[in-house]
């Protein structure tokens, strides 16, 4: 009795350790780990990136309020913010907003990154400390703006008068609708400068020198080295970092939150700011949502050119 | 001392000059994009140090401290729930930091080397969700957060931070992973590894600088975060510093510029002490994005 109970036991055994191998084998199979190692990050973005993105796409098409289902109402959302002023102006906003920060970013940016690249002492110290803002936070970076740019205490408009640019007690930065957007997009440039620069300069160091040295001997300029050889060769890098930073301008949101809260009269509100006022804090989840969707033609736009360069580099 | 000797330290003298000219011209451009950058760090740190007095004191001059440092709104902090909120901040960046680092690893490995049905698709799937802008989901995702019933509570960031973190620490990882030879993993796999520990023996530790890339980064990302956390949570105690300090800690018309400034400085601070002691990590990081 006690025998055949003990060889049922190993035979189980046997059996279990059989079944353990082939689960094991089962697992070790390239194509099955690799699903189930990937399975963690396509559920997460499954649940919390795909199915919120297609509620804002339903949410768009229905005049639904907090705590009240919307029924469908079909494109009337859309039609209805391109005929309202406020969202009229958000979208110009938006285009100034985006259009103004990149340009600088890359101009200045560019700047910086050939200043950068110059043989300097302490090259790492200046680096760290151009780099902070875009480190810290961004929201807290921009809580200092406000300070400075406060209608009283304004520290930019103190050193203005002092130096006698203008009459005190000088402008009132976020008071004005032009000062406003003025601000906004400076805060802006000083956050994101940092990327752009250290990006770029990463560009520069990986030109070969050989190119400056035969462009040398065939007698070419600082100016013509910059604009044949720099220029050209820093344009992928270039590309992706405008791209890049397109997107993530155009949907800033704690820029405009802190600064001015979109403000004054609307003349800086963005796409972000102005989803959370409408469908937030009024509750018109159905416009809310439409408005966030204006972000989706550019992200396609941002999306397609990115593949396409990533496309061409591993080719 | 004869004429042609005068004048060939004259010469010398005048080179000198002219090399110092070039070498301080080197550096003058430097100038205006340091001020630009560091400013406003300075004038927050100098308004954070200074009496109440001086501060709303018109005919004071606005960079300097004249009247004694004061410490006193670094003291105000404590009478509120700043430490709350910090605590909060790391708790909400330490986990979603490790939930997103671990999960990137696998997608990551699996992505750079093991061949499976639709990886393509997925690789792109996970670029384009790195683009994805924040803003355009926290509206929907404030109801999903409600239907998982984690409604203003700082564990819906602990959830929703890793929608960001993981297609970045996915997307970083690969390129670490791709540098690894693949012969080194396979020579592992003749001596009798299985695969699994090939990756944990002998992929892992020659991928660290890739990981400790990724962790500093969905840190401070997470740290930083804004949106989601204002979306999600309202009630004081549940608030991150972020959150916390911009919109807790003025009251009406009056600005607590001095706390406001102090909370500033404080909520920045763990950031910056990472950056300073891993600054190199943070550089390959930011231009592994951009430069490949």
């Amino acid at each position: 009795m006690a025998v055949t109970e003990a060889r049922a036991r190993t035979l189980l055994g046997q059996r279990l350790g059989a079944a353990w191998q082939a689960v094991h084998a089962f697992f070790q199979r390239e194509a099955v780990m690799g699903m189930t190692f990937v399975a963690p990050a396509f559920l997460i973005l499954l649940v919390l990136v795909a199915y919120p993105f297609c509620m804002a796409l339903y949410l768009s098409l229905t005049d639904a309020f907090v705590g009240r289902p919307g029924k469908f109402v079909g494109l009337r959302n859309f039609v209805a913010l391109l005929q309202d002023s406020t969202f009229r102006q958000t979208l110009r906003n938006a285009f100034v907003f985006t259009g103004a920060s990149v340009a600088l970013k890359t101009v200045l940016g560019l700047m910086l990154a050939l200043t950068l690249n110059q043989n300097l002492k302490c090259k790492r110290f200046f680096r760290g400390a151009v780099l902070l803002p875009w480190v810290i936070p961004s929201a807290l970076g921009v809580l200092g703006w406000w300070w400075m740019f406060d209608s009283l205490y304004s520290v930019i408009n103190w050193t203005l008068v002092h130096l006698g640019l203008v009459a005190p007690p000088g402008p009132n930065w976020l008071g004005r609708k032009d000062l406003a957007m003025i601000a906004v997009i400076m805060v802006n440039t000083w956050r994101g400068l940092p990327f752009f620069a250290i990006s770029m300069l990463a560009g520069l160091v990986a030109i070969p020198q050989e190119l400056y040295e035969a462009a040398a001997t065939d007698g070419a300029g600082k100016l013509s080295k910059f604009w044949y050889i720099t220029l050209p060769m820093l344009k992928p890098v270039l590309a992706i970092v405008v791209l890049f930073s397109t997107i993530f301008t155009m949907s800033n949101f704690e820029i405009v939150y802190v600064l001015t809260g979109g403000g004054p009269m609307n003349s800086t509100h963005l796409f972000a700011t102005l989803t959370r006022q409408v469908g937030l804090e009024s509750g018109y989840l159905g416009t809310g949502a439409a408005i966030s969707l204006f972000l989706f033609p550019v992200l396609v736009f941002v999306v397609y050119f990115q593949l396409k360069l990533a496309r061409r580099e591993t080719l | 001392m004869s004429g042609i000797e005068r004048l060939g330290q004259r010469q010398a003298r005048r080179r000198l000059w002219r090399r110092r000219g070039r070498e301080l011209a080197k550096y003058l451009p430097l100038v205006p994009f340091l001020i630009f950058a560091l400013f406003p760090l300075y004038f927050m740190l100098v308004t954070s140090l200074k009496s109440d007095a001086e501060l709303y004191d018109l005919k004071a001059v606005p960079f300097l401290i004249q009247q004694g440092i004061d410490f006193g709104h670094y003291l105000y902090l404590l009478s509120t729930p700043f430490l709350t909120w910090m605590k909060n901040s790391l708790l909400v960046s330490s986990l979603s930091t490790a939930i997103s680092v671990c999960i990137g690893i696998l997608a990551a490995y699996s992505l750079a080397r093991l061949r499976f049905p639709a990886a393509n698709s997925f690789g792109t799937g996970i670029f384009i969700t790195y683009l994805v802008p924040t803003s355009l989901l926290f509206l929907p995702l404030s109801r999903v957060i409600h239907g998982f019933g984690l409604s203003d509570s700082k564990w819906a960031l602990v959830l929703t931070y890793p929608t960001f973190l993981v297609p970045f620490s996915t997307w970083l990882l690969m390129g670490y992973f791709r540098t690894v030879p693949k012969e080194v993993e396979e020579c592992a796999m003749v001596d009798g590894c299985t695969r699994l520990q090939a990756l944990i023996r002998i992929v892992l530790p020659m991928a660290i600088p890739g990981i400790v890339c990724a962790v500093l980064f969905s840190f401070t990302l997470s740290w930083n975060e804004f949106i989601y956390a204002l979306t999600f949570t309202s009630s004081s105690e549940e608030l991150t510093a972020t959150v916390g300090i911009t919109t807790e800690l003025i009251r009406g018309d009056i600005y607590y510029w001095g706390s406001l400034m102090a909370g500033a400085m404080l909520g920045s601070i763990p950031i910056v002490l990472v950056y300073v002691f891993f600054m190199d990590y943070y550089v390959s990081g930011l231009t592994a994005g951009a430069v490949k």
